[in-house]
């Protein structure tokens, strides 16, 4: 499913937090947002699980208003992984996979089941099904999460910097993951290498524009990356796997 | 940071099904308010109280001479312990929702100044004949009103333009029943009457000792009412527990369901103290003891903590009527003097996450 993001403007306490995006996610692709703190990601995608609603512009499914859809109707098509992770109670794995299901009608207990055992073995927690969610490491933590967006069903899923707090392993190990999964994929991510790696095209925002997009390796120059993350960039080959990889100083004092 | 070992905190704890445990706690209610019926000041025998309620549910009849016996039984302690199930389970329903919706395991009513809100009402008709057009529904009215004007501005005033916190709602609701406090303690002071300070004075700290039968239907009504919506919604309170974003990714409105959870928690609030005062600790402490036993799932939650919280009002009304009794203690001293030590208990054990971890 295609997922379209048209002249997005959003404003709260009369401040504007990003301003006419224009953003396309093509069926099946992976593409990633990045920006530095404070730029607009996660407001950006906020808009488009429904927490948030713009200003100005639509956030379209295949076309249509994902904020003129019914709640349940536009979750049962868009899945996400919020940043928040305010866990007060202490819920289990099953229960949290099992909400997944929430957005879902005329559903069977079993067939619940049977969904829900099938994203925890594919994200490799059904061994922890019976565990405390509060008790999980990051890792398990982030895991169980994506296998709660995946027993959602969905045809988009929507991520917000899913490789946060995580180790280095882990962080190649949710995105593969992610990957390996399916659906259509909007990520924000901060580390520039993971995202060069992972996503087919990649958007750069700062100050709540869209500054560039286009491949990975089209977009992280080192004339981009200076002016919107104040870095110098110096883009290697990866030995192995030939992908664009960067290594970053910070600039040169400006005379 | 010392992380509780989690096999042993999750392992153990039975998250299956909640049936076994609400048939239980059902069958437990009858038995406590039979003997809720049975225990009392006045010394009557447990087989006149069995043939008393049996006579008044068959529509028997009763010897003159026991009249006077048969009124108590069946006029006095059989509405009063049945309207203490009534409020046991509605304080406890609107504890676990509004737990639920602050994401806080340390709210209640009372934290969100929703239960001083409706002593307010209350106690301005009982103290200032407010209302008086509306003969005996003015003070479950005026109740309701003014726990429903509570929580909106209690409401309006955590609002802020970036949405609405939790943490942002529970400090204007403490703070805001300070206030609904200080009014009430006002009103009583204002009052001439001595007899009517007491009483209200009784309001405030939660009595049974009023009820009659006049006041259970509505009660019974609104607490079911408003138990029956909260199952409704359990999943949808799963989804707000974790979380305003989450919620809005499955499917869950935060904001809509939040207005709908203020909606009902008034309703509920305004009936139960409009017929008992504020009476404390139940919704705090019963959602939490029933988490322990069934898990945070509020499907689970929903079913069995109105249940435990009708059996432990019964008991705590009991003993405030024995404890010195012919004197009587207000309820929500018992609930306190229970609910206090437990509450510390739990915490040390701490086989129980409070999420500031």
């Amino acid at each position: 499913m295609r997922l379209d993001i048209e002249d997005v403007t959003v404003e709260a306490a009369g401040a504007r937090l990003v301003e006419d995006i224009r953003l396309t996610v093509d069926d099946g692709s992976f593409v990633g947002l990045v920006g530095p703190n404070g730029s607009g990601k996660s407001t950006l995608l906020r808009c488009a699980y429904r927490a948030l609603r713009p200003a100005a512009g639509a956030v379209r499914l295949d076309g249509d208003d994902v904020h003129a859809l019914a709640p349940r109707a536009a979750a049962r098509v868009l899945a996400a992984l919020p940043q928040e992770s305010s866990a007060e109670f202490d819920f289990t794995v099953a229960e949290v996979v099992a909400m997944g299901r929430l957005p879902h009608r005329e559903r069977t207990a079993a067939e619940d089941r049977a969904i829900c055992a099938q994203a925890m073995d594919r994200t490799g927690v059904g061994h922890l099904a019976g565990r405390g969610f509060l008790a999980l490491s990051g890792g398990e933590r982030q895991r169980v999460l994506v296998a709660r967006a995946l027993a959602q069903r969905p045809r988009v899923l929507v991520l917000d910097e899913p490789t946060n707090h995580l180790d280095i392993a882990h962080q190649l190990d949710v995105l593969s993951l992610v990957r390996a999964s399916g659906p259509t994929v909007l990520a924000a991510l901060h580390d520039l290498n993971l995202a060069a790696a992972h996503c087919d095209v990649l958007y750069v925002i700062a100050g709540g524009r869209i500054v560039a997009s286009g491949p990975p390796h089209d977009v992280l120059t080192p004339d981009l990356l200076a002016e919107v993350f104040g870095v110098r960039a110096h883009p290697v080959r990866h030995p192995g796997t030939g992908a664009v990889q960067l290594l970053f100083d910070l600039l040169p004092p400006t005379a | 940071m010392p992380v509780p070992p989690p096999s042993t905190l999750s392992a153990g704890r039975r998250r299956r099904s909640a049936a076994p445990l609400v048939l239980g706690l059902a069958v437990l209610l009858l038995a406590s308010l039979v003997c809720g019926v049975g225990l009392g000041a006045a010394g009557i025998g447990w087989a006149e109280v069995l043939r008393f309620l049996w006579a008044g549910l068959t529509g028997g009849t009763v010897r003159a001479g026991d009249a006077a016996a048969y009124t108590i039984v069946w006029e006095i302690r059989l509405p009063r312990t049945v309207l203490g199930a009534v409020v046991g389970a509605g304080l406890a329903a609107v504890g676990t929702a509004v737990q639920a919706m602050v994401r806080n395991a340390l709210a209640d009513p009372f934290v969100l100044g929703v239960s001083s809100g409706a002593a307010v009402g209350a106690n301005a008709v009982i103290l200032l004949g407010a209302f008086a057009g509306l003969g005996v529904w003015a003070l479950s009215a005026s109740a309701f009103a003014s726990a429903l004007a509570a929580m909106a501005l209690v409401y309006a005033v955590a609002r802020s333009p970036h949405g609405l916190t939790p943490l942002r709602l529970i400090l204007t609701g403490t703070a805001l029943a300070f206030g609904f406090e200080a009014v009430t303690t006002v009103m009583v002071f204002g009052a001439a009457r001595g007899e009517a300070a007491r009483a209200a004075m009784m309001w405030l700290l939660g009595s049974l000792g009023g009820a009659t039968w006049a006041q259970v239907p509505l009660a019974a009504v609104t607490v079911a009412a408003g138990w029956a919506w909260l199952r409704v919604r359990a999943e949808a309170l799963n989804a707000l527990a974790m979380g305003d974003e989450t919620a809005a990714a499955l499917g869950v409105p935060p904001g809509r369901l939040r207005r709908e959870l203020f909606a009902v928690t008034a309703a509920v609030t305004g009936t139960v103290v409009a017929v008992s005062g504020a009476i404390g600790f139940v919704g705090l402490m019963v959602p939490h003891l029933v988490r322990m036993l069934v898990g945070a799932d509020h499907r689970r939650v929903l079913a069995v903590a109105p249940l435990a919280g009708a059996v432990l009002l019964v008991w705590a009304d009991v003993l405030s009527r024995l404890l010195l009794a012919p004197a009587e203690l207000p309820v929500g001293v018992i609930t306190a003097v229970l609910g206090v030590p437990a509450f510390l208990l739990l915490m040390r054990r701490g086989g129980y996450a409070f999420g500031s971890r």
